[in-house]
């Protein structure tokens, strides 16, 4: 390694562009150092795995990424100096730790896709899981499918319209100790739990009133879920919305409600549906209130304000046994796939579809 | 050094810089005004009163004053939202206080239904904060390495790519990720918790006692705290970004101009600046993982003791004891009462940690979260 640090001053590598070689900038490791540890670190590490005889090829990963980064903070230690081995070790964390987000993402969605995929044919759309007992295929998720659209439908009338109109007060007219009040408590909200959510609307709802379970109770809780994800994004957009649209119109003479309801929610629209979509696809894969308020029944229940309904994830909890805490086998397991799959497909969508239509609509000023 | 061509501001910038009529000068702090700002330039005089249509007369009054009313309204009721759901736990909680046999702050067991009924959440509260520090100690540097990353390492056209991305893996629900946790990462992790009670048994917490092979490891609060960990990231990673986004831009060239490596600019200007943003991001964060409730029921076996061995089965949270005992309650109030007290004890917690971060973040106006 110590001829790297001879080889400098004649320009290494060739093609690399002229490197100022004056004693005033230290000597610096060539450009494919990063690459050069990389595959030494790799390459010891494959070569301790035959040795040593290690089962897994795990190890064999993280020993190699492990040695690379010694390997590089050390070959830049010798030749660049402890400066640059700190820095060099730290990029190489950055670095890694955002391949430590990219990588769960890849691994679960790829698993997911993996594991559903087989099970997705028209029938398993086209069925409810009426009669389909544990032992056997087939059934599928339209009962289930629908009544997620349902609920969440549901809770998106309540939320939305909440929402942006709070939205609207704290842009508009907030000020003073009300509109900080509700500033603070919308960011605390944000922070509830979603079953204790659904604690509360259990204990108002199906304790105070005595009722069973029913669709629109999980709707309730999805709603209280949804309020502040929808203040907090529509607030931004209506932020965005430049105040000289506001003035030309209060100069016009228009009263402020109709500046507001003419002018700044046209202009926010589109960014206002981007959060809207944003807050649904939130709320659309929340399990835990709807295990407490709205059930699971294998029949088809399009009918949120009485019984029991199917939903995509209490579907998944049903068929991996911890509804009715039995245990799962190949069957039922490969169904709750395909309706995992199927919910993240939904959520994804909305997710993309709202970046999409932000992308494409957005506010010109900024 | 070529790392400066980074910090060339865009046009979109300098428009910025223009508009807050600073010539020549970056924009320090906040480039989004907040909410006041935005409000008492928004048409309204200094004193904030004559716009308001004071030229057109009453029947202007009239609907300017219902649009507000609704408006303030939708506000009240989240307010209302919020005190309902005190006021409604703490009601409906009050036979787990009166009807218990055991102490509830620190009895372990969960036995509701005996006669008489006995349980506490000294297990349960053991186990959700057990989880969410792991949960935090894994996460929160590499969420924090995330947001370096996006704001000072990547190119700024691919950092907002980058930061959607991440933000795409808070979409995923928790059902999914506990699923995942489940049947993927415990099989594949047998080995590494094996290994840490093997070679790092010394230090009690890593050791594990019973399994002696790797297939009897599994089920465990390590593998809730990496599941946590991973659910956490997004947030914690995005408010993190946030301040680094908002770093003044004279600090960081000082640096630069001392000759600083791109880790000493981090560790000078960076990270100082970001302290108290990074501190609340990562009570949002803890936040999130006491709460979380679907994942943490599927990778946890339930135990009701308290054991400092995070590598041996067993494990409880509040959220994961009401989503798993609820079935078995049977409509017996006393259950029903003792998971609503659950409930109201997670409730707390979460307060007091979201309000904190809050109250942290609202100190430092410089950037809105």
């Amino acid at each position: 390694m110590s001829t790297a640090s001879s080889a400098l001053s004649t320009a290494p590598g060739g093609t690399a562009p002229p490197r100022v070689t004056s004693d005033l900038v230290g000597a610096r490791l060539p450009k494919w150092a990063v690459y050069g540890s990389a595959v030494i670190g790799w390459a010891v590490a494959v070569g301790l795995k035959f040795l040593l005889d290690w089962t897994g090829w795990y190890t064999t990963f993280f020993t190699g990424a492990l040695l690379f980064v010694i390997t590089l903070t050390a070959w830049s230690f010798s030749v660049e100096g402890r400066r640059r081995a700190k820095d060099r070790f730290a990029s190489t964390l950055i670095y890694t730790s955002f391949v430590c987000a990219i990588v769960p993402l890849v691994l679960i969605l790829s698993y997911i896709a993996v594991k559903g995929l087989p099970l997705f044919s028209p029938d398993f759309f086209l069925r409810s899981m009426n009669g389909v007992t544990s032992r056997e295929e087939g059934g599928g998720i339209y009962a289930a499918l629908i009544g997620t659209l349902i609920i969440v439908g549901i809770a998106t009338v309540i939320a939305l319209p909440i929402g942006i109109f709070t939205a609207i007060y704290l842009v508009e007219y907030g000020r003073g100790k009300f509109a900080r009040t509700v500033t603070f408590f919308v960011d605390v909200m944000t922070g509830v739990p979603s079953i204790v959510a659904g604690l509360f609307v259990y204990t108002f709802l199906l304790l105070g009133f005595g009722m069973r379970p029913f669709g629109a109770a999980g709707a309730i809780a999805l709603a209280i879920l949804m309020v502040p994800v929808s203040v907090r994004a529509s607030e931004e957009m209506l932020k965005l919305v430049p105040r000289d649209l506001r003035e030309a119109s209060y100069a016009l003479g228009v009263p402020k409600w109709r500046t507001i309801l003419k002018v700044v929610l046209p202009t926010a629209m589109s960014g206002l549906i981007t959060a809207s979509l944003l807050a649904v696809a939130r709320v659309a894969g929340e399990t835990a209130p709807l295990i407490l308020l709205v059930g699971y029944t294998a029949r088809i229940n399009f009918n949120p304000f009485s019984g029991d309904m199917a939903t995509l994830p209490m579907m998944v909890w049903d068929q991996l046994g911890k509804r009715s805490g039995t245990t799962s086998n190949d069957f039922t397991e490969a169904r709750a796939w395909g309706a995992a799959l199927t919910l993240v497909l939904l959520v994804l969508i909305l997710n993309v579809g709202a970046r999409l239509l932000a992308k494409l609509f957005q506010p010109k000023a900024r | 050094m070529a790392e400066m061509t980074e910090h060339d501001p865009t046009n979109d910038e300098r428009f910025q810089v223009a508009a807050q009529g600073v010539p020549g000068a970056m924009p320090v702090g906040t480039i989004v005004p907040d909410a006041g700002d935005v409000v008492s330039s928004g048409g309204l005089t200094p004193d904030g009163r004559k716009a308001e249509g004071g030229i057109s007369g009453n029947s202007v009054r009239i609907g300017d004053r219902i649009f507000k009313g609704l408006a303030a309204g939708s506000g009240g009721i989240l307010l209302v939202v919020m005190a309902a759901i005190a006021i409604f736990l703490i009601w409906k909680a009050i036979p787990a206080f009166t009807d218990n046999s055991g102490n509830i702050f620190t009895t372990q067991s969960w036995n509701p239904q005996a006669t008489p009924p006995f349980f506490g959440m000294a297990a349960v509260f053991f186990g959700t904060v057990m989880s969410s520090f792991i949960a935090l100690v894994i996460g929160v540097p590499i969420a924090i390495g995330i947001a370096l990353f996006i704001s000072n390492y990547a190119k700024r056209r691919a950092a907002t790519t980058l930061g959607a991305i991440v933000d795409l893996l808070a979409a995923v629900p928790s059902l999914v990720f506990g699923m995942w946790g489940l049947y993927f990462l415990i099989p594949n992790t047998q080995g590494f918790q094996q290994w840490l009670s093997v070679y790092f048994g010394w230090i009690p917490i890593f050791n594990n006692q019973t399994a002696t092979t790797a297939s009897q490891f599994g089920k465990s609060l390590l593998i809730a705290g990496i599941v946590l960990a991973i659910m956490i990231i997004p947030i914690v990673s995005a408010v993190c970004r946030e301040v680094f986004l908002q770093v003044p831009r004279e600090t960081i060239d000082a640096a630069w101009a001392l000759g600083a490596t791109k880790w000493e600019m981090i560790r000078t200007a960076v990270l100082p600046f970001g302290r108290a943003g990074i501190i609340s991001a990562a009570m949002l964060g803890l936040g999130r993982a006491l709460g979380e409730t679907i994942a943490v029921a599927l990778v946890l076996n339930s135990g009701f003791v308290i054991n400092w061995h995070i590598t041996e089965p067993g494990g409880d949270t509040f959220a994961s004891t009401i989503a798993l005992k609820f079935g078995e309650s049977g409509g017996n109030p006393v259950a029903i009462a003792a998971l609503i007290a659950a409930g109201l004890f997670l409730f707390v917690i979460t307060l007091v940690v979201n309000s904190i971060a809050r109250v942290v973040i609202a100190r430092r106006k410089d950037f809105t979260a």
